[in-house]
């Protein structure tokens, strides 16, 4: 590596105080897409020695001069700035140039986020897409990237966003129904899909009901739906609690089938109460009937 | 001149309690200090020496010489004078060790005695006091003391159907792309929080919901701010939080800052944590009878009542006092020493500062447990 770094800044210095003798820059191209082949002409006679330092380390070859320089496809892939230098006995001969990346997109990095959250929420989901040519290098031209979110229960939400320095991105609505949404994106041939779990938003119109069975009193909740008729998750905690004279019992208790269900000690003239997070529900005093 | 023969009379009174203390302890601190071996007797000529020496073998934790220093040992077996003492279930008496003792004569006549042996057990997570009184009654020249046993509920052998959730988890691997998708950790809110000056120090005050529809590790870190935006502390909530949020579940927390002053800060920054971690919707334990006693001495008490088929090992019960208009007054929080088995109520209490039980007028409680068959 010290000794790539120290090759390098020979280069630099060649190139920054040209020697006396130096001849005309090298004839190269200004800029060469990644993985292709290309010949670099070579005037003069002699052996000389061929240095190209670039962002991945410094390619070193022996050459005839006065005979074309071919400089095979596997050779320049790293897309980035380069310096090439000609030297021989008498006498270097200097150019730079650019490895740019393909157009043509070989694999996209796809961000999808987040991956889980409510329904009904308004550019909640954001996608980035960053798009890549089929040596990894980031694809700086224009690409158009396809978005599209789509899910079971209604139709799917497309946007074309053009690349900007290799990356687009979008937001997208969740949907009011709850599932699995498929997040694709798509750059020429590639595409990546990502999963969006859109679950139920908070607890809507959270009610119990009340009945004895036997010294003990049995809350049940009606199914808990969300304000979009979403079934609460099951596992959602609900909190009952109990308050009477002297006392209070309370008991946290997941839901289960869309229902919530415990037994509570029957005190008459207890005041019952159920909750969940922070929506509160109905209030219930037991008088003995329900 | 006054002064200085009182300095050696001060002098000298210390040298001989001193003394005195050395060469006749009395049996608790010589225990505590580690002055007796393994084989000291202690007298058992006087009902609180006998109580001495079975609080000094207990401590030793060896159980055999304690339950043959027993009367009534023929009214249960060693096994379960041992599971009075450590539970049947493994818990915090199991992994206790005493610390302190202390016993206290209540009447005594010629051929019978009470005695008040308070042991104070030392615990991962504190200590927790055992009070029992026992009897002891004359056995020839010397005491011996009645046990007074409290044979622990069993529930009998049966099979409790229980279909409650899990959530597992799967992560992305480490061979992913970077940009791979990986699983969303849960969304957590401080839903209240509030700074309390306290002789200790300031404690920070607050709840957490969990508004996710997937389990959560939380917890809660707070830092002191200066007027100037330097950190005056950093504390988290440690054990005064339940750390395990199930979907929409509410914790209290508590976070102390020792020999801080509330005058001294201008702002406190609170950072909140999630993790996403597999978790089971059971045991659901059911807080019965909650009372709160009224002041001076308030305690907050109640059942703890275990609803599922496992054996809950150790509960932590944590209280949210409100004052009428719902603002927060403090949290209390206690450990059960012993394990909650099925549907058998456990009593808990919690002390309420004097200071602040005026003010409470509504409490909550939460229960974190912790079982061992969660983690097999």
């Amino acid at each position: 590596m010290i000794r790539i770094a120290c090759i390098f800044a020979c280069i630099l210095s060649a190139t920054a105080l040209p020697a006396p003798g130096q001849d005309a820059s090298l004839d190269v191209p200004k800029s060469v897409v990644a993985g292709t082949a290309f010949s670099i002409p070579a005037a003069g006679s002699g052996k000389a020695t061929l240095y190209i330092a670039g962002p991945d380390g410094v390619l070193k070859r022996d050459v005839q001069l006065g005979q074309p320089i071919a400089i095979a496809a596997s050779d320049l892939d790293d897309a980035g700035h380069y310096i090439a230098v000609l030297a021989s006995d008498s006498s270097s001969q200097t150019a730079q140039f650019d490895v740019i990346a393909a157009n043509q997109p070989a694999s996209i990095s796809f961000l999808a986020r987040p991956s889980r959250l409510p329904v009904d929420l308004q550019n909640g989901i954001t996608g980035a897409v960053y798009v890549f040519d089929s040596y990894g290098n980031l694809i700086t031209s224009p690409v158009p990237v396809n978005f599209e979110l789509s899910v079971a229960s209604a139709p799917a939400q497309t946007r074309t966003v053009v690349t900007n320095l290799g990356a687009a991105w979008t937001g997208m609505n969740s949907a009011t129904k709850e599932g699995n949404a498929k997040f694709m994106a798509q750059a020429g041939n590639v595409s990546a899909t990502r999963v969006i779990e859109q679950v139920p938003g908070e607890p809507c119109g959270l009610k119990m009901s009340a009945q004895k069975v036997g010294d003990k009193l049995n809350l049940v909740t009606e199914p808990l739906r969300d304000c979009g008729g979403n079934a609460v998750s099951d596992g959602t905690i609900v909190t009952f609690t109990e308050t009477w004279d002297g006392g209070q019992t309370t008991v946290d208790v997941p839901l289960k089938r869309d229902i919530a269900q415990a037994e509570v000690p029957a005190h008459m003239g207890a005041r019952l109460s159920v909750a969940t997070g922070v929506v509160m529900g109905n209030e219930i005093r037991w008088e003995g009937k329900e | 001149m006054g002064g200085r023969f009182l300095a050696f009379v001060l002098a000298a009174a210390t040298v001989a309690l001193i003394v005195i203390g050395t060469v006749w302890p009395i049996p608790s601190a010589a225990a505590y200090a580690g002055i007796t071996g393994p084989n000291t007797s202690y007298s058992t000529s006087t009902p609180e020496g006998a109580v001495d020496d079975l609080a000094h073998t207990i401590g030793q934790q060896n159980w055999g010489r304690a339950y043959s220093m027993l009367n009534n040992k023929s009214e249960f077996t060693q096994q379960q004078f041992i599971n009075d003492i450590r539970g049947s279930y493994p818990g915090l008496r199991t992994y206790a060790t005493l610390d302190t003792y202390e016993a206290q004569p209540l009447r005594a006549t010629d051929n019978q005695a009470e005695v008040r042996l308070r042991l104070r057990w030392s615990t991962v997570v504190g200590t927790f006091l055992d009070t029992r009184d026992v009897q002891v009654v004359r056995n020839g020249d010397g005491w011996s003391p009645v046990w007074p046993l409290v044979k622990e509920q069993r529930v009998p052998p049966q099979v409790i159907p229980v279909n409650y959730l899990r959530w597992d988890v799967i992560y992305r691997g480490p061979g992913d792309d970077w940009g791979a998708q990986d699983v969303e950790a849960p969304h957590i809110r401080i839903v209240d929080m509030r700074p309390v000056q306290r002789a200790a120090g300031v404690a920070v005050l607050g709840e957490v919901l969990n508004e996710d529809v997937v389990p959560a590790f939380v917890s809660v870190k707070a830092s002191l701010l200066r007027k100037d935006g330097s950190t005056l502390a950093t504390e988290e909530a440690f054990d005064q939080i339940s750390h395990l949020l199930l979907p929409k579940q509410v914790t209290p927390f508590l976070i102390m800052f020792p020999n801080a002053e509330l005058s001294d800060v201008d702002s406190i920054h609170m950072d909140p944590t999630s993790n996403l971690i597999a978790a089971s919707a059971d045991p659901v334990v059911e807080i019965q009878n909650q009372k709160l006693s009224p002041a001076p001495y308030s305690v907050f008490s109640g059942d703890l009542s275990n609803q599922s088929g496992q054996i809950v090992n150790i509960a932590h019960v944590l209280a949210t006092f409100y004052d009428q208009s719902g603002q927060l007054v403090w949290v209390g929080d206690q450990y059960i020493d012993r394990a909650l088995q099925p549907q058998i109520p456990v009593p808990f209490s919690i002390p309420v500062p004097e200071d602040l039980a005026r003010k409470v007028s509504s409490e909550r409680a939460v229960v974190a447990t912790y079982s061992n068959a969660a983690f097999q």
